[in-house]
């Protein structure tokens, strides 16, 4: 099977975010880039079914040459070869194009998001992508399992799942649970070097929307301290203080 | 600016983020001077769509065929764009739930639209530009979104806009879309409930555990506290990974972001990533026996103690104060 498994290049999980140019961008000095942890898991499943040379797992990336490093990461973790394109994600509805365009050339069989990266949390390239491409998506599932030609699926909903029946090609965003990430081993770390990387150029996409600008939270107020034995002192001031109870 | 309002239901039934989106839309309609229309996909009964009207919606159009009693995504947002058109909805909102996320991104790719997901606030409009405010990087963040295009999509977040009640009415009529074998290539097998427990990422009170409460057995009193509050039941990173408590129930900058009236934090230190999935909470309180706990600076209440001694004592607070009640 071909896979193509999307992924983006996000700030780490332990940055402070701050903003430049009077709110308008965000600060990347001093910023550590990793691979968006839910793609990690794309990835993880995709090797997974692809496991014993059934198949082929490509990454796609948005980004520019700064981006490569986490390429080759995902290359070290087990992906076969990658695809960068040379943009920077304008936007979640940019870079669908640019994938949608390359996943319809390469006639991937299996497409795979996160469900969201933990930049702009937007959950959005991925149905993007499938409504471009005219194939079906699934948002946000915890589980995949192949059997022949169909594919069965466990979506997220409130208060429980869905299991879902699908047939290929469909594009799935992953969350928790749909594999544990896998840690590159040194082979897969020196193999990555020589893996293809390929550099393709974007195309022209009318700009929908944009971000103008951003804000911090306002700081909160200092914390209201209850000492253990009047516990009991909490649960009035939450009623009748906060009203929240 | 006509607007158009996707009334989702779960199994017939309208949620509470169901009631806030069509309170949202309305204000939206009544900002820009346009009519609100809601559409209803599935089975959902004429009492139950007419409650929508109420909420400020003027008509209901009513998608019923048995096809489409389960979430089919395609076909639904094959529908909603086509009841888009037939309105001529200049805006069109969903709920920021789980179908929403995987829905709205193709109907926006279908009306050529800009969308924002997750929005806060009401959009701000000025001449002609409308932008909306959403979070970003995981909670740590706002980011002020404008939308160029002549259609905008916009999803609401849970528990980001109040409910209102305006008295009014709707009319409900068919509506009848065309649909084609195309749209039904996903097919829902089943629907598993998860008990009749609140569900986290919409739950207006959340109560959550950490390491901090040593292992999967001690949950009995995070769970009697929640279930005594009507909360849903949170956990950190770490409790999670650790196969204490189901992944769904991981709040954090990688598991579910969550906006609720009132987060207990109960032996949960507070890292950066977890302290980013509940910093739109409106009240915090902390529970913690390390008084340098980060957790403790973004609180609104603190108690700085065992779990194991405040957590019952609460337990039995919370059942006074419901006999007065």
């Amino acid at each position: 099977m071909k896979i193509l498994v999307c992924i983006s290049n996000v700030p780490d999980t332990t940055t402070k975010i701050t903003f430049n140019s009077n709110n308008t961008e965000f600060n990347t000095s001093g910023v550590q880039f990793i691979l968006n942890p839910y793609d990690e898991l794309a990835l993880a499943r995709a090797i997974e079914l692809t496991e014993g040379g059934n198949g082929n797992v490509t990454v796609v990336n948005v980004g520019l040459a700064n981006t490569e490093p986490t390429i080759r990461k995902a290359l070290a973790i087990g992906a076969d070869d990658a695809i960068r394109i040379n943009a920077a994600p304008a936007n979640a509805y940019f870079v669908a194009q640019q994938i949608a365009k390359i996943a319809k050339e390469g006639q991937y069989e299996l497409i795979l998001t996160g469900r969201e990266s933990i930049d702009y949390n937007g959950a959005q390239t991925g149905a993007m992508i499938a409504e471009i491409m005219d194939i079906p998506s699934i948002s946000i599932i915890k589980k995949l399992t192949i059997d022949a030609n169909t594919a069965t699926v466990e979506r997220e909903i409130e208060g429980g799942k869905e299991v879902i029946t699908v047939d290929f090609p469909f594009l799935a965003s992953v969350t928790e649970g749909v594999a544990e990430p896998k840690i590159p081993n040194m082979r897969g770390i020196m193999s990555a070097r020589t893996k293809p990387l390929q550099v393709v150029e974007a195309i022209a996409v009318d700009t929908l929307s944009s971000i103008s600008s951003f804000d911090l939270p306002a700081a909160r107020s200092t914390v209201k301290l209850i000492s253990t034995n009047e516990s009991a002192k909490l649960i009035e001031a939450l009623h009748s203080e906060a009203k929240v109870i | 600016m006509n607007v158009l309002v996707y009334i989702e239901n779960i199994t017939g039934k309208f949620k509470k983020s169901t009631y806030e989106v069509v309170s949202y839309a309305a204000a939206i309609a009544k900002q820009t001077g346009g009519t609100l229309t809601a559409v209803s996909i599935g089975n959902v009964e004429a009492s139950t769509l007419a409650e929508i009207g109420k909420y400020g919606a003027s008509k209901i159009l009513n998608v019923q065929q048995d096809a489409l009693s389960s979430f089919v995504n395609q076909a639904y947002a094959s529908i909603i764009s086509q009841a888009a058109k037939s309105v001529d909805a200049s805006v069109v909102v969903l709920s920021n739930t789980f179908t929403g996320k995987g829905l709205a991104p193709r109907v926006a790719v279908k009306l050529a639209a800009g969308y924002v997901d997750g929005a806060l606030e009401l959009p701000t409009i000025t001449g002609n530009s409308f932008s909306v405010k959403r979070g970003a990087f995981s909670g740590k963040a706002f980011a002020n979104v404008t939308l160029n295009s002549a259609i905008k999509v916009i999803t609401l977040s849970p528990n980001a806009y109040q409910i209102n009640d305006l008295g009014t009415t709707a009319t409900i009529e068919d509506f009848n879309p065309s649909t084609g074998a195309h749209d039904f290539q996903t097919m829902v097998k089943e629907i598993i409930r998860a008990s009749d427990k609140i569900s986290l990422p919409d739950a207006e009170l959340v109560v959550s555990g950490g390491r901090g409460l040593k292992g999967p057995e001690n949950w009995g009193m995070i769970e009697e506290l929640a279930s005594l509050l009507g909360a849903a039941t949170g956990c950190s990173k770490p409790v999670s990974d650790s196969g204490w408590r189901p992944h769904e129930e991981h709040v954090g900058q990688t598991g579910i972001a969550v906006a609720p009236n009132l987060y207990i934090a109960i032996g949960i230190s507070g890292a950066i990533q977890h302290l980013a999935g509940v910093s739109a909470s409106k009240v915090i309180v902390v529970i913690n026996k390390d008084p340098e706990a980060p957790f403790f600076k973004v609180a609104d209440y603190g108690i700085v103690g065992d779990a194991f001694e405040v957590v019952p004592q609460l337990i039995e607070a919370v059942k006074v104060l419901k006999a007065q009640a």
